[in-house]
């Protein structure tokens, strides 16, 4: 098949009309080939991607429960109620509150380290693996570990903080404190991603930057803000971006170390699409949930796109 | 997996090559600067790695002293492997492993073939539509799969797939950024090299093959590990669709026997360690690669 616009190309003596229905030919080959190679891709996409999306939202007007009972139409009844269910404003609140205090550190932080091992110390690949080995871990695993280093008697963090005097924290069992301890577990687990785009962007600057700074008599300093944050510039809208959606589908964690309490004080949405689905058998009302959710993230995702895009128009 | 052996001749002289500016770097005086640098790092690498090693060494311990009071630093009872034996001999630790293996793997080879071909044609084939599947593909990068694990469940059931691999692995196979990266990857290939091979009769599927997949070794490696990570980790999906435990993959069951049993430390610590040792040995052989790949193919700057 891909032999022939080799063979069309070669043909000595080309008519007009020949040669029209030749590249009419090719053309139709290059687009079947196209799509061909597409289609194992495109199969899975439209399978468990695009018609799931529709069928979610089709399934968020109706009844429908998980035992298949009542499939009926009800029309807006379910995002009706969901509007008024305080357990949703609850649950999207703690997540939109866990984003904010998640993704700033989890941006901020993983510059510094990235800079600071960037250096150019010995032993770089310690350095690396040593902030990059929490991502490795399964959220059972650090969710095992953090509700451990927590506990009141037994954990690491209290006796820690002990030697200085400081007393025990509820860190998990307090409703002040809960959302702080399940993001600065969240911070240690997957900075390391983070980290590693900034890393990787960070060894693509040119060094002849930083040299006809020094000669300017540029300090550690105004290299920095002069070169190193303009040059890491779109590294940060897209650790930004990344940051803030993977923020806002938080569960795996909250789900393990408090279930979500204490009373519902780090809740997070998704957990509440899988207590209305999973275990209230309400699955019409569960995507309804979904995709209020859903059109958070899109007009999220919108404002900080518009809000990119009129920053770099300036010059 | 098998995708991630990656060193060969062409990949590691170009790394060297990329290097060669590195080593005068390295060798750079310890001024105090870099000494301050060096104790800040110094501090932050032990708190990150502080509670991976106090795990590891909970491991261990005898069950008693692990969850004794005041706690202990270090095993004063001797360094036993109690826990490790406990987990290996009884229950299904094994087996999850096993299931983690098989369906991470297979999530990880289906995606890296339908991703690569996808790339390949996005970027070297101008057929219609191809604008607009590539938006398209883009587009969905924003929709969260989580949000849809109530319509994927019904389909499940629908493919009579709940409780069983295909079930898990299938619906993780779909991976937007993969496609896009490696898209991006393939541009930057020079065309002149599979010309040559066009004209010399090649099919294109065997340039793919046996020019442009050798050349692209480091990005596919890099793809591949964070699609292992991924699938290998993945909590939420094998949660929903698996119900057997023999079915469950490590995170899922490891977090039913800790609702079930409550926390024991020792054993819980050696399960820990053993769902992560795979992946730690996995990054320490590759992270030079990942990084260069990153760095070179601009995941980090679109």
């Amino acid at each position: 098949m891909s032999a022939t616009p080799v063979r069309a190309r070669g043909s000595a003596t080309p008519a007009p009309s020949a040669m029209r229905e030749g590249l009419r030919l090719r053309r139709r080959a290059e687009n079947l080939r196209g799509w061909l190679y597409c289609s194992p891709f495109l199969f899975f996409f439209v399978l468990f991607l695009v018609w799931p999306t529709i069928s979610g939202l089709i399934m968020s007007f109706t009844g429908r429960t998980l035992t298949g009972a009542n499939t009926g139409w009800v029309g807006v009844e379910n995002y009706a109620e969901a509007f008024a269910d305080p357990e949703v404003w609850s649950s999207l609140g703690n997540t939109l509150w866990f984003t904010v205090l998640s993704s700033i550190p989890l941006v901020v932080i993983a510059l510094a380290l990235a800079v600071l091992v960037n250096v150019g110390l010995p032993g770089q690949w310690f350095w690396r693996l040593s902030f990059f080995l929490p991502y490795l871990l399964a959220s059972t695993v650090i969710s095992l570990f953090w509700t451990w280093l927590y506990n009141p008697q037994l954990g690491l963090l209290n006796t820690m903080i002990g030697w200085v005097g400081i007393e025990p924290i509820q860190w998990l069992n307090d409703e002040n404190w809960a959302m702080h301890g399940v993001v600065i577990a969240t911070v240690w687990w997957t900075i390391g991603f983070n980290f590693l785009l900034y890393l990787a962007a960070l060894q693509a600057i040119p060094d002849q930057l930083y040299e006809a700074a020094s000669l300017d008599g540029a300090g550690t300093w105004r290299k920095f803000t002069s070169i190193t944050l303009p040059q890491l510039a779109p590294t940060t809208v897209l650790v930004v971006v990344l940051q803030i959606l993977a923020s806002l589908k938080i569960f795996d964690q909250i789900y393990q170390m408090t279930g979500g309490g204490p009373a519902g004080a780090t809740r997070p949405i998704l957990q509440y699409v899988y207590e209305a689905g999973f275990t209230g058998y309400r699955l019409g009302y569960a995507s309804a949930i979904s995709y209020i959710f859903f059109a958070i993230i899109i007009v999220i995702s919108v404002v900080y796109t518009v809000a990119i895009s009129r920053r770099s128009v300036k010059p | 997996m098998t995708s991630a052996t990656i060193p060969s001749s062409a990949t590691t002289t170009r790394a060297r090559a990329q290097q060669t500016p590195q080593p005068a770097r390295r060798r750079r005086p310890m001024t105090p600067g870099r000494i301050v640098a060096l104790v800040i790092l110094a501090i932050l690498a032990v708190m990150w790695l502080i509670p991976v090693v106090w795990a590891a060494i909970t491991s261990f311990k005898t069950e008693g002293e692990a969850a004794a009071f005041p706690i202990t630093l270090l095993p004063e009872n001797g360094w036993v492997l109690d826990a490790y034996i406990t987990t290996l001999s009884a229950g299904l630790v094994p087996r999850w492993a096993w299931n983690s293996l098989l369906t991470a793997s297979a999530v990880t080879i289906i995606t890296v073939v339908i991703s690569a071909l996808a790339g390949y044609a996005l970027s070297r084939f101008d057929f219609a539509g191809s604008k607009a599947l590539l938006a398209v593909v883009i587009a969905s990068i924003m929709i969260p799969g989580q949000i849809l694990i109530v319509p994927l469940f019904q389909q499940m059931l629908t493919f009579n797939m709940v409780d069983t691999y295909w079930g898990v692995i299938l619906p993780q196979v779909i991976a937007a950024p993969m496609v896009f990266i490696l898209k991006k990857f393939f541009d930057q290939i020079p065309r002149a090299l599979e010309e040559a091979a066009l004209v010399d009769g090649a099919s294109r599927l065997r340039i793919l093959m046996q020019i442009v997949l050798p050349l692209s070794r480091p990005i596919l490696g890099a793809v591949s590990i964070f699609v292992f990570i991924g699938a290998w980790n993945n909590f939420l999906w094998p949660f929903i669709v698996i119900n057997r435990s023999e079915l469950m993959t490590l995170p899922v069951g490891l977090q039913t026997v800790i609702s079930a049993y409550g926390i024991q430390y020792a054993a819980n610590m050696a399960q820990a360690v053993l769902a992560a040792l795979p992946l730690i040995v996995l990054f320490m052989f590759f992270q030079r690669q990942i990084i260069k790949s990153i760095s070179t193919t601009g995941i980090a700057g679109t």
